[in-house]
């Protein structure tokens, strides 16, 4: 499906998880955010509320990369990933109000995603649909499916409607003790790196809800599963050679259901977190996207749990930023971007590329001038940053890529010669 | 004998189209039942409804809209382009028509030709910028398209602004563009028995449809797309640009695609406003999955789907949740894939052993 | 199990499909501890019947023992429990993956997929001199390399018996002798070899027992030391096998196609095509020969213009190419027939006749104008089928139902249709029986009588060595050597084809 350039070969990522490289992008990234909030003022690009809802917002985004990248190592690409989350959204909101239970709400979600990701599985893998077709289908399948369900179940429940369901329980929230309120005061005094750190720490730290503690666990435990279990080995041979896996005796088939009705579970955990912590009801619509923004994370994170769950952060900050920071924060990157546009034309300059360099010059001087004559951003464009800014990254960033050698490669059992 | 009627290819298509009509018709059904409606009054109460002249002119009209945007996704589609940005590109290109067509009275069809040409032309740059992407920096038209879908219901939302380019739309709460004086209006069609009219534009989208096939089947580029989709690598060794079809196509599909709110505008509302109808891009994805990208079967498959959605509209009145057509529909979605997907492969598995049997050889 | 039990029998295998036999009453016993080796052309049922013997068929008749004792195979996992390893001629391994990763796929209760793992695979590796690294990874490996990788994923699941499919079709002489060391090294330690093979020299100096399968059929068994080749070929084909030769030179002075000095580099800067000059005259053909990986498929592409070139010029008589594209280069008078037909020669799910007009979309018969002429496409395709032998039930066939020496010969009668001024044949029989074969080079020959002029890659030595007027190596990018067709032995050519000779050979 994707035809990144690809096939640079890397030395020795066999084994890598990607985090190393991730932490320290991360931190190169905080360092440019740091200096960005003392040119510009605006607090709120290193403040604990965005910082909190960055990772609030990471967390669906991330679900869905994860799932992405679930389904794409055993070579089944799922675009139905939006219509997975919103299966979820829709399964959390029946599980939590029927039964008073958050929990039972999450319990609801994961299996109505994984539902979804069953009839993928069904259509591409028994039955050997285009991948993508088939993802589209079901993405268009969910809005339908939920409103009708809503329509019958929701409507005469106080609250509720065809479109949105009644309130929903709570989950508890945790927060590290002790650190709130100290952290909190110092965010206040605006000082260099320790009032950010402290911004940070602190939005990470506390208000958090089980849902947001079990995606970030999913992470280290998606690599250990794929990278050091017999059960992932076979798992992404299935993704690189699946004709090879089934000479050995893998069963392709039973491996490309379990991996894509996982992903299914993941994305419908991250709906869970749409609809119970985000906001406190199944709306619809909710999804708004999320379940693609995923997908272009887990190509930005080169297939690898630590990067993909980077690029949901990437993705997750860019939403906080214009949910909480409004339209002067946005505005605000403006300069970052220009700057960081000027960098890339020094260095492709550097390398002899001067074309590339020269594009990389005028763009960035331009935005670099639109920040400077403008106060902000229109509302109605900041509010779809995290759109524009999937695009944006997509576009850079698509080099020296590595996809699952058979990702998307509609499998039929004996095929091989 | 099922050899011979599998033979045809058209057949074959008919055969998967009527097996997931059947099969949907079973799914609806079962959904009907399980939520306590009767199926069989369901489907009657829908029939009766949409048989009434009034339906079927707007059946009729909402056929043309879905017809183009199936067009443009399958022109994609031929190429193994994943176009799902024919939303975003039908609804900015019809707001930027309509208020280019509500700025300017031109004379009668120069006034009509122009607002045309503007739709095509926002819709084809709109993709365009997608396929400049895919080329140039391989991101996948299927996540760039999606985006720039979002993007443009920003754009649209800031235009449409009385600061920018809207008005209030008199006696409402709505505002929309200036609306388009006569001159830019399309004359509709009578239909006997019914007050309302069908939009002229359904002739430009069976033109548009006819343009198509001739395309495809007939001209040396036709030859040049199909082949593409068929097999990129064996295309490119035939001397195709592979970059160059791909930026082609993809506008191409735009272009279609900037044509599919011009029904509405020029026969019916003169106006691009808030309740500008939305959506109909993932309806187009449907409706060329279920006509095989073909523009015959597209034809078909708009009419089909149109005829659902309109008869759809009685069911309010008899307290039965109108979404139960889009689970019919996209059942309908899911199963024709399937099933075109199963009766391929029998097909493509019956004409090999058929030849070897003819040949005497071990089958390929 | 005294010496001389057979590893393995088979009485009486039946196989067939829809309308064919592949199949028929095959006899085999394979004595254990030896390398028995089975012979036929492509298309005699030696493929089918491997794919029996390692589970992946059922056969319709007959038994199949091992180790004395009836067995009933279902499936890959069957034939491995019961000692039965198979490598595979198209390698089964997966490039993102290391060596290790690959051995342990499927069998991970053995050793695990640690430390035990790796200290096996080194083990085995010691054993039998394969010289394999558990960490690097597979696309790192050269071909000769993989092959004893895919050897070692057998011995790691305990095979006792290897059945070895084409092994020698992608190595050089050298590396044919190395994997003969291999060989000899694991009968020497008890294991049971089983080799395919079409290549009878290399067989005769192997195998201690030879089968001869022709038509789905054995037609006998012998020990090396009791036939020539020429016999052996007979009961192959059960006539003389066609030989690659030219009889007078037709080498005109009219250069077609000169390159100077082009040079292709891929997007990391890695050099492809290093500097290569050379020149194609009228009712020439110029053979290259090469291990596989050493630019040859880019030297093809860059002519076709399929690769973009950093340096040099390539001209066709006084037409510049360089900066022509590929349909343009084609318009001009190049015909191509693909190394791999189904990505690059054929659109599989299309009829003959529309099959015929890709590669040709911009000329008469197959287009009037911006139409495409079907009337004339069709036309033209009956004529093709006719004059090359293509056997097909009609033109409205998908060129997928056809089998691979068929849709070859479609393929040369297209290329060879527009009156090509330079046809590049890459690997033209590869993958062909035999008498497509034959036909093949006839045409070839032909066509060069007419003026035609060819660039010939393939890995076929004696065709190579037969089939070229003029004959140059290429290594790592480079053309390194040039030899005498009429004077040179495979073996002298596999050296410079990998390097251990230096300049001209006699």
């Amino acid at each position: 499906m994707i035809e990144q350039e690809v096939r640079a070969p890397a030395p020795d990522t066999a084994r890598s998880s990607g985090l190393t490289r991730g932490l320290l992008i991360g931190l190169g990234v905080f360092v440019a955010l740091i200096l960005l909030r003392l040119i510009t003022g605006e607090s709120d690009i290193t403040s604990s509320g965005t910082m909190g809802a960055t990772l609030a917002l990471a967390v669906p985004i991330g679900m869905a990369a994860l799932g992405g990248l679930w389904s794409e190592r055993s070579g089944v690409v799922n675009i139905g990933l939006e219509g997975m989350m919103t299966f979820g959204t829709w399964g959390a909101a029946f599980g939590a109000y029927f039964s008073g239970s958050p929990w039972l709400g999450l319990l609801g979600g994961v299996v109505a995603g994984a539902l979804g990701g069953l009839l993928h599985a069904i259509a591409t893998v028994t039955f050997g649909v285009d991948h993508i077709v088939s993802g589209v289908a079901i993405t268009i399948l969910a809005p339908g499916v939920t409103r009708y369900l809503s329509d019958l179940l929701f409507t005469d429940e106080q609250g509720g409607g065809a479109t949105q369901s009644p309130p929903l329980p709570n989950f508890p929230t945790w927060s590290v003790p002790g650190v709130g309120k100290p952290l909190g005061s110092l965010e206040k005094h605006h000082w260099i790196l320790v009032s950010d750190l402290a911004g940070l720490v602190r939005g990470v730290l506390t208000g958090l809800s089980p849902v947001t503690l079990i995606a970030i666990l999913l992470v280290p435990a998606s690599f250990y599963l794929l990278w050091r279990t017999a059960f992932g080995l076979r798992l992404r041979s299935c993704g690189e050679n699946p004709f090879a896996a089934e000479s050995l005796g893998v069963k392709v088939y039973r491996m490309k259901y379990a991996a894509v009705v996982i992903s299914g579970a993941l994305a419908g955990l991250g709906g869970v977190f749409l609809a119970m912590v985000a906001s406190s009801n199944y709306q619809e619509g909710q999804v708004n996207g999320r379940g693609y923004i995923g997908l272009a994370a887990m190509i930005f994170g080169n297939w690898r749990p630590g990067m993909v769950a980077g690029g949901a952060g990437l993705f997750g900050y860019a939403d906080a930023l214009q949910l909480r920071g409004g339209a002067g924060a946005v505005h605000a990157m403006l300069l970052l971007i220009g700057i960081g546009l000027l960098a890339l034309a020094i260095w492709r300059g550097y390398k002899g590329r001067v074309v590339a360099a020269a594009i990389s010059a005028v763009v960035g001087v331009g935005v670099l001038v639109w920040f400077f004559l403008t106060d902000a951003l229109p509302r109605e464009i900041v509010t779809y940053s995290p759109h524009i800014t999937t695009l944006l990254v997509l576009a850079f960033a698509a080099q020296r890529l590595r996809m699952p050698a058979a990702d998307g490669l509609r499998y039929r059992r004996g095929g091989g010669h | 004998m099922i050899y011979r009627v599998l033979a045809k290819s058209y057949t074959r298509t008919i055969v998967a189209a009527l097996v997931a009509l059947v099969f949907s018709l079973i799914i609806t059904s079962i959904v009907l039942s399980v939520s306590g409606f009767n199926p069989p009054s369901t489907f009657q109460a829908m029939f009766e409804f949409g048989k009434d002249p009034d339906s079927i002119v707007n059946t009729v009209n909402r056929a043309a809209t879905y017809y183009l945007s199936a067009l443009a996704v399958a022109i994609g589609f031929r190429m193994n382009l994943f176009n799902i940005g024919v939303d975003g590109q039908y609804r900015l290109a019809a707001m930027l028509a309509a208020a280019a067509g509500g700025a300017w009275a031109l004379p009668a069809v120069l006034h009509q030709v122009v607002i045309i040409l503007v739709a095509v032309v926002v819709g084809g740059l709109w993709a365009a910028i997608a396929a400049f992407l895919k080329v140039t920096r391989g991101v996948s038209e299927v996540i760039s398209t999606i985006m720039l879908n979002f993007i443009a219901s920003g754009l649209i939302a800031f235009l449409l602004n009385p600061q920018r380019l809207a008005v209030k739309v008199a006696g409402s709460n709505n505002i929309g563009t200036e609306p388009i004086s006569s001159s830019g209006r399309m004359p509709g069609i009578s239909y006997p028995g019914s007050e309302l009219k069908i939009y002229s534009f359904v002739l430009v989208a069976m033109l548009a449809g006819i343009a198509f096939w001739y395309m495809i089947n007939r001209t040396r580029f036709g030859f040049d797309l199909r082949a593409t989709g068929l097999s990129q690598s064996a295309a490119v060794a035939s001397g195709v640009d592979a970059k160059r079809m791909v930026v082609v196509a993809m506008v191409m599909s735009g272009a279609v695609a900037g044509m599919v709110g011009m029904p509405q505008l020029l026969g019916g509302s003169y106006s691009y406003s808030l309740d500008f109808p939305t959506g109909i891009g993932f309806t187009g994805i449907g409706i060329a999955l279920l006509g095989r990208n073909s523009p015959v079967g597209i034809a078909f498959a708009s009419l089909l789907w149109a005829f659902l959605d309109q008869s759809s509209q009685i069911l309010d009145f008899n307290d039965i949740p109108k979404e139960i057509v889009a689970i019919t529909q996209a059942a309908v979605l899911l199963s024709v894939v399937i099933v075109y997907e199963v009766v391929t492969r029998v097909g493509q598995r019956i004409d090999q052993r058929h030849v070897a049997a003819q040949l005497g050889e071990v089958p390929a | 199990m005294s010496p001389t039990e057979p590893a393995v029998e088979l009485h009486g295998i039946t196989k067939r499909f829809p309308g064919v036999v592949a199949n028929h009453d095959i006899d085999i016993e394979v004595v254990a501890g030896t390398v028995h080796a089975i012979v036929g052309e492509n298309g005699a049922g030696k493929s089918t019947l491997m794919k029996i013997l390692y589970g992946m068929q059922r056969p319709d008749e007959g038994t199949i023992k091992v180790a004395g004792n009836e067995v009933s195979l279902h499936s890959p996992a069957d034939a491995i429990a019961r000692g039965i390893g198979m490598v595979h001629q198209h390698f089964m391994l997966a490039d993102n993956l290391s060596v290790l990763e690959n051995v342990v796929l499927g069998a991970e209760k053995l050793y695990g997929i640690g430390g035990k793992a790796r200290r096996r695979i080194e083990e085995i590796s010691r054993q039998y001199g394969l010289g394999v690294e558990p960490d690097r990874l597979v696309e790192q490996l050269g071909v000769g390399a993989r092959q004893r990788v895919e050897i070692l994923k057998v011995l790691y699941r305990g095979a006792k018996i290897l059945i070895l499919d084409e092994p020698t079709a992608v190595l050089v002489p050298q590396e044919v002798e190395e994997l003969f060391g291999n060989l000899r090294e694991l009968k020497r330690e008890g294991l049971t070899v089983i080799f395919i093979s079409h290549k009878l020299d290399e067989v005769l100096s192997v195998a201690d027992t030879i089968t001869v399968i022709r038509r789905g059929t054995t037609v006998g068994t012998v020990e090396p030391g009791e036939v020539t080749a020429r016999q052996l070929a007979e009961l192959m084909v059960g006539s003389e096998l066609p030989v690659p030769e030219l009889r007078e030179s037709t080498v005109t002075d009219v250069p077609v196609l000169s390159m100077s000095d082009v040079t292709v580099r891929d997007a990391g800067g890695r050099t492809l095509v290093d500097d290569v000059s050379l020149t194609i005259h009228e009712g020439e053909i110029l053979g290259i020969a090469g291990v596989e990986g050493n630019g040859q498929a880019e030297l093809v592409e860059a002519i076709m213009g399929m690769l973009p070139v950093e340096s040099g010029v390539i001209r066709l008589g006084e037409t510049d190419l360089t900066k022509l594209g590929t349909r343009r280069r084609r318009e001009a008078g190049i015909g191509f027939i693909p190394e791999d037909r189904h990505r690059h020669g054929l659109l599989l799910d299309s009829p003959l006749w529309e099959n015929r007009i890709l590669g040709h979309q911009t000329r008469p018969p197959n287009v009037k104008g911006v139409l495409i002429d079907r009337q004339g496409a069709r036309r033209d395709t009956e004529r093709i089928v006719r004059d090359y032998d293509v056997r097909t039930p009609g033109i409205d066939v998908n060129a997928a139902s056809l089998s691979g020496g068929n849709q070859q010969k479609l393929i040369v009668g297209r290329e060879m249709s527009d009156d090509p001024k330079l046809l590049i044949a890459a690997h033209p029989t590869r993958g062909v029986d035999v008498g497509a074969q034959s036909a093949i080079w006839d045409h070839l020959r032909h066509a060069r009588a007419e003026g035609l002029a060819v660039l010939l890659i393939s890995a076929d030595l004696d065709e190579l060595i037969g089939m070229s007027d003029t004959l140059r190596v290429i290594l790592r990018g480079r053309l390194v050597g040039e030899a005498d067709p009429a004077t040179i032995t495979p073996d002298q050519l596999g050296s410079l084809m990998t390097g251990a000779g230096e300049g001209s050979a006699a």
